[in-house]
């Protein structure tokens, strides 16, 4: 597998969320993802995009394009030094949100993806790891 | 500040949504709809979201809470079409939109929003005021 | 690298119009060769010019090889098998174009090298990198096959899931055939699709031909049908058999929100009822 390129980008306003969804989508067109496939790697961005922002206190996201024998696809970072996930069982949870929300987005991004991986330490932030491969 | 207009046609009040919209615009837009509901005396709102690319939870939820006040406050919703992909990703994030009301194109919104009206005025023995 | 010329390259340079007409007799006389499906003319091109590429690739001896002579070697093989496997060539035949250089090169070897030694060094050097051009070449063929196969099976597919207008604001997907994850996403994008295009309120599923359906294949009806509500439109699911029915019940997939009908006639006088049309027939004497 090889990473063809990389690049961050800040959010820590809903401004910058709502690029993250703009660059988001300029990447998985430029993958060749179909229609279907780039609404939903833009959706699970911007879920987990807001996640970072109102719970993390801000973070970054880091988007890398790869390369494999058959494929080509989209893997995205979210990273923040916020307050962490203390029952992460809990919170990956469909309905479980302690703000205002309706909790579907870790879940939510996680069904939209082909791979996700979260890590959080308490008082020490959260980084969630999402990949969606283009289909052939 | 930015906005997103609100028109108003007869007793219905028509919302286009563009490609994207920001959180905060988003919340401006619930508050200054519902705001136009009273004061319009408006029994229809309609939002049409037929360029918007992606629907996610917070947007999804917003659409859900537009319609609930709009009906605590005497309107209906209808949202006006939902592009496939986004009604696939949608319910794949695990939301069914269940108490909102849809249709493909504004010539079957607004017909649906007339005839509920036509009930409705039936239902008020025709002193619709 | 002032390495010296190996001695197979020189000979090839000095013999090569022999080789070549050898070469060339030799394939057209082979069991392999296929005068029904390629033109001599194009065969005599691209040995000739296989030929001087090997003869570039082989100029440096041992593993120094030059990296650009393979380069345009491999890209030539690449090409050679895409256009045969194309051509409806096997693997087999296809490598053949490589593997029968050896006879007319080792014939050359052998009537120009008295030395023994030097006879076997050059004879085991040259097999070694004509095997690899021929795995290459096999390698390639089989790629290109691949990609041959994933374009029809996906032909294959749209062809196998029309998608049918029946009546204004109604369209019918009758579904034929085992459905897997994969082709029932394709399935449904396809429906919905066409539920734009045509502004159908309601959409019809018929599975009469589908012989089984798995928790999988049910979750992603019903996210169709969740996925049309959300647009606008309805949908009807038609000819679900018995031993769906109990299948879909065993898997505890929740069917409460959807119309379902026995029969797709069925389906389609709910459909035409709801689209405000009406059905009477003419000329019965009451
Ligand atoms: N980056 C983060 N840092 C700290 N806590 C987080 C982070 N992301 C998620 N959480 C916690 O996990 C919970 C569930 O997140 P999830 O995105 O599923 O739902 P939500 O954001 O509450 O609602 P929704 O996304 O549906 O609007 C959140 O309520 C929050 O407590
Ligand atoms: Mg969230």
């Amino acid at each position: 597998m090889v990473v063809l390129k990389d690049e961050s980008a800040p959010i820590r306003s809903s401004i910058d969320v709502m690029r993250v969804r703009q660059i988001v989508r300029e990447w998985a067109v430029s993958l060749g993802f179909s229609l279907v496939d780039q609404t939903k790697v833009v959706t699970a961005a911007s879920e987990l995009a807001r996640n970072t922002m109102v719970y993390g206190g801000g973070g970054e996201l880091r988007m890398e394009a790869l390369n494999s024998d058959t494929r080509r696809g989209l893997r995205l970072t979210f990273s923040d030094q916020g307050p962490g996930i203390a029952d992460m069982e809990q919170a990956m949870k469909d309905g479980f949100s302690t703000g205002a929300g309706l909790g579907l987005g870790l879940g939510g991004a996680k069904r939209l993806a082909n791979e996700f991986a979260i890590d959080s330490r308490p008082g020490q932030g959260t980084t969630v790891t999402i990949l969606r491969w283009n289909k052939l | 500040m930015e906005r997103i207009p609100i028109l108003k046609m007869g007793r219905v009040l028509l919302v286009t949504i563009q490609v994207d919209m920001h959180d905060r615009l988003a919340m401006t837009l619930q508050d200054d709809l519902t705001e136009r509901i009273v004061q319009d005396r408006a029994h229809g709102v309609l939002i049409d979201i037929s360029s918007l690319e992606i629907v996610d939870s917070f947007m999804g939820r917003m659409i859900a809470n537009i319609a609930g006040m709009a009906r605590v406050l005497d309107a209906e919703t209808v949202v006006v079409g939902m592009r496939p992909a986004v009604a696939i990703t949608l319910v794949e994030l695990g939301m069914t939109l269940s108490g909102v009301k849809t249709a493909l194109n504004m010539d079957t919104a607004m017909a649906m929003l007339m005839a509920s009206f036509a009930d409705k005025e039936h239902f008020n023995g025709g002193s619709q005021g | 690298m002032a390495e010296q010329e190996s001695k197979v390259a020189q000979l090839l340079k000095k013999h090569e119009q022999d080789v070549l007409q050898k070469w060339l007799s030799y394939q057209m006389s082979s069991m392999t060769w296929r005068a029904d499906l390629m033109k001599e003319s194009d065969l005599r091109e691209q040995s000739r010019e296989f030929l001087q590429l090997f003869i570039e690739v082989s100029q440096q001896s041992g593993p120094g090889a030059d990296a650009a002579a393979w380069k345009s070697a491999k890209e030539m093989l690449a090409e050679v098998s895409r256009s045969r496997a194309m051509q409806g060539f096997s693997p087999s035949e296809t490598a053949m174009f490589v593997f029968s250089l050896k006879q007319p090169l080792f014939d050359t070897l052998r009537r120009e090298l008295n030395d023994v030694e030097e006879l076997s060094r050059e004879v085991w050097s040259t097999t070694t990198l004509l095997d690899k051009l021929g795995l290459y070449t096999v390698e390639a063929y089989q790629q290109s096959r691949e990609s041959v196969i994933a374009r029809q099976q996906q032909e294959l597919l749209e062809l196998s899931t029309p998608v049918v207008q029946l009546w204004d604001h109604i369209v019918a997907l009758p579904l034929i055939g085992t459905l897997d994850s994969a082709r029932t996403q394709v399935v449904m994008e396809r429906l919905l699709e066409k539920v734009v295009q045509t502004g159908a309120s309601i959409a019809i599923i018929d599975i009469t031909g589908v012989p089984t359906v798995d928790t999988l294949v049910a979750q992603h009806l019903l996210k169709t049908v969740a996925a049309a509500r959300l647009m606008g439109a309805d949908c009807i699911i038609s000819g679900i058999r018995p031993q769906i029915a109990q299948t879909i019940v065993h898997l505890g997939v929740n069917l409460a929100d959807v119309i379902t009908k026995a029969t797709l006639a069925d389906a389609f006088a709910v459909a035409l009822q709801r689209t405000g049309a009406r059905v009477t027939r003419v000329g019965v004497k009451e």
